[in-house]
């Protein structure tokens, strides 16, 4: 669903709001025009935005946009305690502030006038007790990668930046447990680890951009969950700050420890709704001394299956990935990204890689299933991997399809958790209920986790192909007792889908914490949990 | 031209590994280290497949020298397609002082036994970086030389080589038998897929010794000491010119 509500020419123009704006406060006004209620102070830019009086295009039925709440503005003695609590740590240019306002994929802008870049923890219970006092409403960012809008503002709401929160804490060698700011980009974390001997737990293609507690945040699940689980059971401790500035800290570094509610649990995968988490301790296991990647192709999708049952019978142990992408993913690769096909062209590619501590062991595993695989015809052709490099450049054909299909038009992306078996039936469903009105259909996704990663795209923004896709995929999807999100976490983008795969009540118990965790709702709001709930 | 092409194809520390020096910095650490078959040696295979699949020769022939360990970088190159291997037992104090002079020396020395109407090398080894063995071959053997090929174009008795020099580039023709080194754009070694890596395995790998080849190995090169490049320094951040001014004084610059 394709949100990209661009209203504002921001006219910084410094015209004197006459009136009061309580005077005209009515829901319709409220979303067709924004009055200022700052200060006039001449020679200070005082931020008043004035949208146009077109209606923004939000369409409150596929869950464009909901009106905004009546979340106090900006104003400049707010720009002055904030410029005083963190010197050099606040952003107002416009310029400077585009980047943080638009997410990844150039789907959804925001229009925030102040970027807050926090160094300490205790800085940012500052901010947020602050904010909560004023009701001022505020958007946690991390590396913005996100895929369904979570990361970025939706109005004016202030955006606080986990971005010079990057430092480690600590890491204890013996039992790999490390304690870092939730800033810290996942792929500085990696090198960190690896010139000690570990790695980090988890590993999505973001990861040169993404920030840890962004990762815990929506509970990224990424390239290696089928070997080391996801982060709600490796991420050990945090430290959040809620709502109303109170720190929280739950930053244990204990492998086991039974007193009481597990709360860390509550903020893994809260999105940023109900408290800011600013440092993470996570379990890291050692890394591998031997990886292996084969990259094999698969004449149809029930060999494909057959392949991977038969991995986890032959690799057991030593089996870390096993992705899947198909035959029009490889047709981006090539026209996009001009990535070469290692092997022959097949109807389905699957990657598996294989993570151990005995090279040799691993290999003579590695080979015996290979062999097997092309012996009972699971697999067409194949090719393997053990130096660095190559293995790179063959991770490099699975991570880059995102890129790939960025360059192939407007895409709508759908990521579902589905029965193993019928990963690729909503794949073929799609495409003949499109029918020839998308340019491109694609499947792939992490298939050892039953996770698909369907996307479409078309030459320019369609609402009505939008229309066509959804709810098609959602009620398939629903039909399958499946995820509508399996790892992008809802966002702005699907908060009002979680329906398909939640019961009523269980969201209602959501919205209670929500209430009872932050009862001003300032902690990025409009996401998450559906309108209909607050 | 329906000859054979003998490549030579040598074990090295993968590209990727952060290579350590050893304690007594006698060498860098090579245990338990991944090795992998030379960037540019694969870029070599690649290159006589290339031509036999265009059925330009008739055999290819892939050699190494070394332990028992190049094995697997021999059968590398078999299931990239290569017909047969030859690998010359080198054993480990003769590997240690294995230099370009000793094995352009067999190279030669099998060139002849096997009456080869091409060599093809990679340009240089990335751990000796040495850039001597494919010039060495082809004035043991005394044939022409192609050396930091680009392009490789057979023409009948002749070969026309595209070179990457300094300058640019230099096109040369020379005649065969002749021995050719290998740069990075030759071409794109492919990856060696399943089917082939089966067939690989039925591939024959001969052994030879030097002394079966009539070579000695001692070699006129000692290693006297190894050690790692000095650590770079921080670089120094100043605000103004005259703070600039004043530091480059005080190294003494200027």
């Amino acid at each position: 669903m394709d949100v990209a509500f661009r209203t504002s020419l921001r006219l910084k123009t410094a015209v004197r709001s006459p009136v009061s704006s309580c005077r005209l406060w009515s829901p319709r006004v409220w979303s067709s025009r924004v009055w200022s209620t700052g200060v006039w102070s001449p020679g200070v830019w005082s931020p008043r935005v004035w949208s146009p009086r077109v209606r923004s295009p939000c369409r409150r039925l596929h869950g464009g946009p909901p009106p905004r709440r009546p979340f106090s503005r900006l104003s400049s003695e707010d720009l002055a305690f904030f410029r005083e609590t963190l010197p050099g740590g606040t952003v107002t240019d416009p310029d400077l502030l585009e980047a943080s306002n638009v997410d990844w994929l150039k789907s959804v802008r925001g229009h925030s006038e102040l970027m807050l870049r926090p160094q300490t923890t205790a800085q940012v219970s500052d901010i947020l007790r602050y904010c909560h006092g004023r009701s001022l409403a505020v958007s946690p960012q991390g590396g913005n990668t996100g895929l369904v809008g979570g990361g970025v503002p939706v109005y004016d709401e202030i955006i606080l930046s986990t971005a010079l929160m990057d430092q480690v804490l600590g890491f204890d060698q013996v039992s790999g447990i490390l304690t870092c700011q939730a800033g810290c980009v996942l792929e500085s974390l990696s090198r960190y680890l690896e010139d000690r001997d570990f790695i980090m737990p988890l590993d999505l293609g973001s990861k040169g951009s993404c920030h840890v507690g962004g990762n815990v945040a929506t509970n990224a699940g990424g390239l290696r969950l089928l070997r080391y689980g996801s982060l709600r059971g490796t991420v050990l401790g945090l430290e959040v700050v809620l709502a109303d500035g109170r720190v929280l800290d739950c930053l244990a570094t204990l492998r086991k420890d039974n007193t009481g509610y597990d709360l860390k649990q509550l903020f893994i995968g809260s999105e940023g709704t109900l408290g800011v988490i600013t440092a993470v301790s996570v379990l890291c296991p050692r890394k591998p001394s031997a990886v292996n990647v084969a990259f094999l192709g698969c004449e149809t999708f029930d060999q494909l299956l057959g392949t991977f049952r038969l991995s986890k019978r032959m690799l057991g142990e030593i089996l870390s990935a096993f992705e899947f992408l198909d035959a029009a993913c490889m047709g981006l690769l090539n026209t996009h990204l001009k990535l070469p096909n290692p092997i022959s062209d097949c109807p389905f590619y699957v990657l598996v890689e294989t993570s151990g501590s005995d090279a040799a062991h691993d290999e003579e595993k590695l080979h015996r299933f290979l062999e097997e695989a092309m012996t009972s015809s699971l697999v067409t052709d194949g090719t393997v991997a053990t130096e660095d490099a190559k293995v790179k450049a063959l991770w490099s054909l699975r991570e880059r399809v995102t890129e790939a299909l960025t360059h192939d038009g407007f895409t709508y992306k759908y990521d579902v958790s589905l029965p193993v078996e019928r990963i690729y039936q909503l794949v073929t469903a799609m495409r003949t209920h499109l029918g020839g009105r998308a340019r491109s259909v694609v499947g792939y996704g992490h298939v050892g986790d039953g996770n698909l990663h369907l996307n479409v795209t078309s030459p320019a923004r369609d609402p009505a192909l939008l229309a066509a896709i959804e709810p098609f995929v959602y009620e398939w999807t629903a039909g399958c007792r499946g995820s509508v999100s399996a790892e992008h976490g809802l966002g702005l983008k699907k908060r009002n889908f979680i329906y398909y795969s939640k019961p009523r009540a269980a969201v209602g118990l959501m919205g209670d914490i929500k209430t009872l965790l932050d009862p001003k709702g300032i902690l990025n709001p409009y996401k998450t949990l559906p309108d209909d709930l607050l | 031209m329906s000859g054979r092409v003998l490549v030579g194809v040598k074990r090295v520390i993968d590209y990727a590994v952060k290579i350590r020096v050893k304690p007594d910095h006698s060498g860098v650490v090579t245990e338990g280290v991944k090795h992998s078959m030379n960037p540019f040696c694969e870029i070599a295979v690649e290159e006589a497949v290339k031509m036999k699949e265009k059925k330009l020769i008739k055999e290819v022939v892939v050699v190494s020298c070394g332990p028992q360990q190049v094995q697997e970088t021999i059968r590398t190159a078999l299931a990239m397609g290569a017909d047969r291997g030859i690998h010359v037992e080198v054993l480990a104090k003769d590997y240690e002082s294995l230099g370009p002079l000793q094995v352009s020396k067999i190279m030669a020395a099998l060139a002849k036994k096997e009456e080869a109407q091409l060599i093809i090398l990679g340009k240089q080894a990335i751990d000796g970086d040495c850039n001597q063995t494919g010039q060495m071959t082809a004035a043991l053997l005394d044939w022409s030389q192609g050396t930091f090929a680009s392009e490789v174009t057979l023409e009948g008795g002749q070969v026309k080589v595209v070179r990457e020099i300094d300058g640019g580039l230099e096109t040369i023709k020379i005649n065969t038998p002749a021995v050719l080194t290998a740069d990075l754009r030759l071409n794109t070694p492919r990856y060696a897929t399943l089917p082939n890596i089966m067939k690989a395995k039925k591939k024959k790998i001969a052994n030879v010794k030097p002394v079966d080849l009539g070579v000695e190995l001692t070699s006129k090169l000692e290693v006297l000491r190894v050690d790692e490049p000095p650590q770079r320094q921080a670089g120094v951040k100043v605000e103004t010119v005259d703070d600039l001014v004043g530091k480059l004084k005080e190294a003494g610059r200027i």
